[in-house]
């Protein structure tokens, strides 16, 4: 057992979990969210000379999903030293 | 220097350089062939994934493929990069910490099961193959086009040189050559859209030259006019598609799912050292891929106006035959491109109704490009190069996750447990040797199907693996019964729906027969949720997992003590 006592290991994983779902949320909302089932909405918003809603769906979801994925890792390293559960 | 002399010159090059590498990394040890020793620093680790993942298909017809769709390329833009994301967030760390060296490792261990394990081997080498063929046929394409070399010539090269690093090196050989690999696409990739986004909008970045006014100063954004182009000549509004909502939702969904099952991009996360690394070069290939990634449908924007206008003139009354570019010339010796004059004027004209005298391959659109631009005779040669080593990459990466099923979970795991390692190694060489040999075959005298079966690759991974591997990781209970009912359901109603129409009723495959209005592409999307609720269903009669596994759940839950991969 690596954690100090179960009650870490549950907060840990809980903890783990909520980052997860919060970002998977935002992978959703970018994709298909704006990238599909509301494309035609945001397809009459200007940006950068695309319509907003084709620019999710070829270009705006890729760079957030590359950042998401960053994201991810800061959280989790700093998660897994506050739980000192990281790697020596 | 003609094209030719230019082609073979760094063609040439490239393949010495992996030689040279493959002669430098040897594996030396069953770790070294099957996860490269587990010692691949992470942002190393991220640029191999990247070429692992990039494929022929990304390279040579992605941006074809969009130019031809517009809006509706989106699915592959999406499909095939946002499975990182579920890669990264919810399977690579945990299988990293398990640490062994396949996946179906994984899935026999963690259902303790002998029968999901054969399961996991056998989607294993049905995905890999279905894929690996397409690869050797796209080295045979690029060879005999820009080599002219007959197709057969060329696929006989590329199985040589890929037998000699995948045998000799092994997953150790395969990432160092992969890397290189990623350097010559992706520069081979860039630097013609580079310089045509330069010519059509005057920005560097094709990324932002998508959306910019064009060039010839008439103050038009480049989408708008390419959407006014479209439809006067009788296709779709380039920025809107022709799919219905539901299947491009249930497409993207689908070829993210399989991206994140596909066996042969998990294992590269079983190369690096921590499982912190596994989450860090996750984001490095991913940083990598989205290069392409964003080019491509660029690159396919202006593909398409150049080539409407090459074709149709600016003036949109046709070019005179006398005055054919030369591009065009060249291409319809392939049997690419073709033109009849049916009007009898003695011009081109390409359009989306009657009036359309052209027929143009979708792949030739990223090969093309360069001399469509009318970019110098370099950059020609750079493009071939790139497209061999897409092809070359991926094919190394699958050919390996074939002989390491061979060798290591039928051999090793089920018939022969007792093999020694230095004969284990041997079998894992010999298996890869006749895996190429298999490809090469297929790759000279391709099935008529290799499109379709590209379904059934990402169709297979989204409803066999992804869901028994989330199932693993997230539910300490799941039990050996659910997991492999769940797999074999969801895999033989993905199968028997891609095989029914596109095979048993290719006549029938149109939306109005479709389960919800989902295309065969897309329905692994609904294989996927088959798989989790037989896998419920089933698991709620049977009894829960023993505490052991139960255990062994718990501690892929954490980082700390992650040893290297290993057999036991």
């Amino acid at each position: 057992m690596s954690f100090k006592n179960e009650n870490d290991q549950k907060a840990y994983w809980k903890e783990n979990l909520s980052i997860l779902f919060k970002l998977l949320a935002v992978w959703f909302v970018v994709s298909f969210g704006a990238g599909i089932l509301f494309v035609e909405q945001l397809n009459n918003i200007h940006f950068f000379g695309f319509k907003l809603g084709f620019w999710f769906a070829q270009q705006g979801a890729i760079y957030v999903f590359v950042a998401l994925i960053f994201i991810y890792m800061k959280l989790m390293n700093s998660l897994d030293k506050k739980y000192g559960v990281e790697e020596e | 220097m003609s094209v030719q002399v230019l082609t073979f010159l760094i063609v040439g090059a490239s393949f010495l350089l992996y030689i040279g590498i493959a002669i430098w990394a040897r594996a030396g040890s069953t770790t070294d062939f099957y996860v490269a020793g587990g010692g691949v620093p992470p942002v190393l680790n991220g640029m191999a994934t990247a070429a692992d993942w990039m494929s022929a298909a990304s390279f040579i017809s992605m941006a074809g493929l969009i130019s031809f769709m517009g809006y509706d390329g989106a699915v592959y833009l999406m499909g095939w990069t946002g499975g990182y994301v579920l890669l990264a967030l919810c399977l690579a760390p945990y299988l990293r910490k398990f640490g062994k060296f396949t996946v179906p490792d994984f899935i026999g261990d963690r259902y303790y099961s002998q029968t999901a394990r054969t399961v996991a081997v056998i989607c294993a080498i049905i995905v890999c193959f279905t894929y690996v063929i397409g690869q050797m046929r796209g080295v045979g394409v690029v060879f005999s086009r820009f080599l002219e070399v007959d197709i057969t010539t060329g696929v006989i090269i590329g199985m040589g040189i890929v037998f000699f690093y995948t045998v000799l090196g092994g997953m150790k050989g395969i990432t160092y050559t992969q890397v290189a690999q990623f350097c010559v696409l992706i520069f081979a990739y860039l630097v013609p859209a580079v310089f045509i986004s330069i010519m059509v909008t005057g920005h560097i970045l094709p990324m932002t030259g998508f959306g910019a006014t064009l060039a010839d100063g008439s103050g038009v954004h480049l989408l708008d006019k390419l959407d006014g182009l479209s439809t006067s000549l009788g296709f779709n509004e380039y920025t809107s598609g022709t799919k219905s909502m539901i299947d491009v939702f249930a497409i993207t969904f689908a070829l993210m799912v399989g991206t994140a099952g596909l066996p042969h991009v998990i294992v590269r996360f079983f190369t690096v050292p921590k499982v912190s690394d596994a989450r860090k070069s996750a984001g490095w290939a991913l940083a990598f891929i989205a290069l392409l990634y964003t080019t491509a449908p660029a690159l396919a924007a202006f593909a398409r106006v150049n080539m409407i206008e090459t074709i149709n003139g600016t003036e949109q009354t046709g070019t005179l035959l006398t005055e054919t570019p030369g591009w065009i010339t060249t291409w319809k010796e392939t049997g690419l491109i073709s033109h009849e004059d049916k009007n009898g004027d003695g011009r081109m004209f390409y359009s989306g109704d009657e009036r359309n005298e052209m027929s143009i391959d979708r792949d030739i659109m990223v090969l093309a490009n360069p001399e469509i631009a009318g970019l110098p005779a370099w950059v020609i040669a750079l493009v071939a190069a790139g497209g061999v080593a897409a092809a070359l990459s991926t094919s190394a990466g699958l050919l390996l996750v074939i002989s390491t099923s061979v060798s290591h979970d039928l051999l090793k795991k089920t018939f022969a447990p007792n093999i020694s390692d230095k004969k284990e190694l041997l079998s894992a060489r010999i298996a890869a040797g006749v895996a190429i040999c298999i490809a090469g075959y297929f790759g000279v005298h391709p099935p008529g199907y290799v499109a379709a079966v590209v379904a059934f690759a990402f169709g297979l991974a989204a409803s066999s693996f992804f869901p028994v591997i989330i199932m693993g990781i997230f539910s300490k209970r799941m039990n050996n019964h659910g997991a492999v009912s769940g797999m074999i359901s969801g895999m033989i109603f993905t199968m028997t729906y891609i095989i029914y129409f596109k095979f048993v009723a290719p006549e029938l495959n149109t939306s109005e027969n479709w389960l919800f209005g989902i295309s065969p592409e897309g329905i692994g999307t609904i294989g996927m949720l088959v798989n989790f609720i037989v896998a419920f269903v089933v698991f709620k009669m049977t009894k829960e997992s023993p505490q052991e596994i139960q255990d062994l759940v718990e501690s892929i839950r954490f980082p700390k003590g992650a040893g290297e991969a290993s057999a036991h």
